[in-house]
């Protein structure tokens, strides 16, 4: 069977899994802000309540608790509800319904009731968001047991991973990279921006595919480090290592819970050097569990202390956005340090 | 710090306080008990803005003689009538021999609903039996009067081998699916939006079954209850929304959830949803309102806030000692009296129950109970040996274990061992 391709960028790669999604199965149900007749503020939702229906495509009150709370009782009902949060940095009135419920429903009805639900929100800076609509809380959910989370950083893997996290039977937050939506981006600022055109990963199956959640991506091999990242920082990291020439090995995790720890530890073994980079800010981030798993399981192979590039520890900076933003040189110079030890 | 003008008088915080304290004489001469039928049963139909009044009545069945009159009267059989004072009775002494359990050291935690059974009880009658409950801490009632097995769930209140929620949840926190019962959370009010969702999905599916939620009058203030409420109004929701408003929040009294100001259920007005008061003690009354809510959802007439206007009997749990934040004695001088005492009277009224007969049968579930919970206790009970293996902590965080989980069920049975030996097994 030959597989129909597309050009697409990361917004039609969504819309193409969640119009897959909903024509699949009846019980897929998508709800959110601002969703439905318009589709979306992002455009992700674009043309499905008119093609599936305005009961499974529709718009909510500005509720996080009651759209996350709704999809709960949803999911209880036996549905697969896939709310969206319009900017992650809007998910917190919903962090209850997410934590207390949502990760713990399973356990705590041991089986009875289950909540497969897959929250979809945009996250991250670079868009002259302001300091409500950049903020990358990942490691918020990582924390929490129950939830698994997913962050794609091209638009195949959007589509895939998108629609192994709605089949999956456990809640999932879907941290879908805003900066990257139109095109990826390789972090140098003051440069034109390239198109998704360009890149191998918008040729899209038209089709129904999986990318099995809880597998890296090695983006691009080498073995003078590793670079452990995510999102976003995937396209600017292997920006900056084409820039400088630096043979580095660049793992784009994909699923950060369950995190591929085979390949992240392979990489390290095989480098001894490790770097690991995320815009959200640096302390209790996903990048210190990053840490903390490599020296526990890497440490004789350690030829320097683990580098961490994140973003500063402030709010998200509206003017001073760049500043903020682990870019270039902050990962150049990280980079300089690690294999200069 | 502190601006003043002298032509304007300082400004008050005013911290709401409750008419009784401890050493005080209760005295509730000032509670409003309208007569029954002050404003008569309107079609389930009834647009919520021409229905208004009912949020600051009281829907009442049962007078203070024990008669059933007026347009509420749900007019049932006596055999239906006993079986909802038996159900009701058969709580109470579920209560009792549970709490004396936990007295005894036998688990950790209890929570009675003493003087609120009608709220549970008689909404569960007057529901079909796969309407979807979403319950608060204090509805153990809806599982007694759907025929849950006692036995369960003291197993799950002693977390014993025979829990089938395998001893992680606190007790009294049961789930029962097959009995349309939700798993019970510990936050407050998130129940709310999860039975409006639930509801929302039962109609976009033309399902015909409903769904209701209760809360506590304090928890009335969480955000889950107005998302919800706002959510129910948005989409029509076949939803029944129900406050028991039991006057105590722990030790907060009804004032400090807003209660001086208006009805609990005048919150509904709001929303433009049906919003009905009622005397939660009148179990007849309770049962009627239900059935009319049920009835006005089924016939997609959309959601209906209740309050039941009762009182909370006993402590908040096991934790607290209520004697050192309200007045003692309240409960028997709560002019709404007792929903078991005055189903009771009702029955003997109508020639329907006696004394004797009354006595007979609170002996005969004393006896069920305690029998139930000989069976129970067979099983374990808390902290008496441990009774699930050390690694069943680690099933259903997910679906599947990953890999870090798995890591920890290699720790946790090597710590096993380093403690009891190779040879151990659950007992």
């Amino acid at each position: 069977m030959t597989v129909v391709t597309q050009k697409m960028n990361m917004i039609e790669a969504i819309n193409s899994a969640l119009d897959n999604m909903l024509t699949r199965d009846p019980d897929i149900v998508l709800l959110g802000e601002d969703i439905g007749f318009f589709g979306g503020v992002f455009r992700a939702t674009a043309g499905l309540q008119k093609k599936h229906g305005k009961t499974r495509v529709f718009d909510t009150p500005i509720s996080e608790c009651g759209i996350i709370g709704a999809a709960v009782g949803m999911a209880a009902y036996g549905l697969r509800p896939v709310p969206e949060i319009q900017f992650a940095d809007y998910i917190y009135p919903g962090l209850d319904q997410l934590v207390s419920e949502a990760a713990r429903l399973r356990y705590r009805s041991a089986n009875d009731f289950i909540c497969p639900m897959t929250v979809r929100s945009p996250f991250g800076g670079g868009i002259f968001g302001g300091q409500t609509h950049s903020q990358s809380p990942e490691s918020l959910f990582t924390h929490v047991c129950g939830i698994k989370t997913v962050i794609p950083s091209n638009p195949y893997d959007a589509k895939g991973l998108l629609i192994a996290a709605i089949e999956d039977n456990d809640p999932v937050v879907f941290f879908e990279p805003k900066r990257i939506y139109n095109g990826p981006f390789s972090g140098f600022y003051d440069r034109p921006v390239e198109p998704w055109s360009k890149h191998a990963g918008s040729d899209v199956p038209q089709d129904y595919y999986r990318i099995e959640l809880g597998k890296a991506a090695t983006v691009r091999e080498g073995e003078a480090l590793t670079i452990l990242t995510y999102g976003t920082m995937v396209h600017v990291c292997v920006a900056v290592v084409m820039e400088t020439g630096i043979d580095a090995e660049v793992i784009d995790l994909r699923t950060l819970l369950p995190l591929d720890i085979e390949t992240v530890e392979a990489s390290v073994k095989k480098t001894g050097r490790c770097m690991v980079v995320h815009e959200a800010t640096r302390t209790s981030g996903f990048g210190a569990e990053l840490a903390a798993l490599v020296q526990e399981r890497c440490f004789y192979h350690l030829e320097a202390p683990v580098e961490r590039v994140t973003g500063f520890d402030t709010p998200y900076p509206h003017s001073l956005e760049w500043a903020y933003f682990p870019g270039p040189v902050r990962i150049t110079r990280a980079m300089q340090k690690l294999i200069q030890e | 710090m502190v601006k003043t003008k002298t032509n304007l008088p300082p400004l008050r915080l005013h911290i709401p306080e409750p008419k009784f304290r401890p050493g005080d004489e209760a005295d509730f001469s000032d509670v409003v008990v309208p007569e029954i039928d002050e404003i008569a049963r309107p079609d389930e139909g009834s647009a919520p803005a021409a229905i208004q009044n009912l949020a600051f009545g009281l829907i009442r069945v049962l007078d203070n003689n024990g008669n059933a009159t007026g347009s509420w009267n749900p007019g049932l059989e006596p055999d239906q009538l006993r079986l909802m004072l038996s159900n009701m009775m058969l709580t109470r002494a579920f209560d009792d021999r549970m709490f004396r359990a936990q007295r005894q050291g036998k688990t950790s935690f209890y929570m009675k609903c003493t003087g609120e059974e009608a709220t549970s009880v008689a909404t569960a009658m007057a529901l079909a039996s796969d309407d979807m409950c979403f319950p608060s801490y204090r509805q153990q009632g809806i599982l007694i009067t759907r025929g849950y097995p006692l036995v369960k769930m003291m197993n799950q209140i002693y977390s014993n081998r025979a829990d089938h929620l395998k001893g992680r949840q606190l007790p009294i926190m049961y789930s029962a699916p097959d009995h349309s019962f939700f798993s019970i959370s510990g936050n407050l009010a998130t129940q709310y939006p999860q039975a409006v969702g639930w509801a929302m999905a039962s109609a976009s599916r033309g399902d015909t079954r409903i769904s209701a939620c209760w809360c506590g009058e304090g928890s009335t203030a969480e955000g889950d209850f107005h998302s919800a409420m706002t959510f129910a109004a948005v989409y029509n929701t076949p939803v029944i929304l129900q406050v028991v408003n039991n006057q105590w929040a722990i030790s907060s009294f009804s004032g400090i959830a807003g209660g001086e100001r208006t009805t609990f259920a005048a919150r509904g007005l709001g929303y433009g949803i049906a919003s009905l008061r009622v005397d939660g003690n009148d179990p007849l009354a309770v049962y009627a309102a239900m059935r009319w809510a049920a009835d006005r959802a089924r016939t997609n007439n959309g959601p209906t806030f209740i309050e039941y206007f009762t009182y909370r009997a006993e402590g908040h749990s096991t934790s607290d000692d209520p004697e050192a934040y309200r007045a003692a004695k309240e409960f028997e001088k709560w002019p709404l009296g007792d929903p078991v005492g005055r189903l009771k009277q009702h029955l003997i009224r109508i020639g329907e129950w006696s004394e004797e007969q009354h006595d007979a049968q609170a002996a005969e579930l004393t006896d069920l109970v305690k029998k139930t919970q000989k069976e129970a206790e067979a099983n374990g009970i808390l902290g008496h040996g441990l009774h699930q293996p050390f690694e069943s902590m680690f099933d259903d965080v997910f679906e599947h274990l990953p890999w870090h989980l798995k890591e920890q069920v290699e720790q946790v049975l090597e710590e096993q061992e380093a403690k009891f030996g190779p040879d151990w097994e659950p007992r």
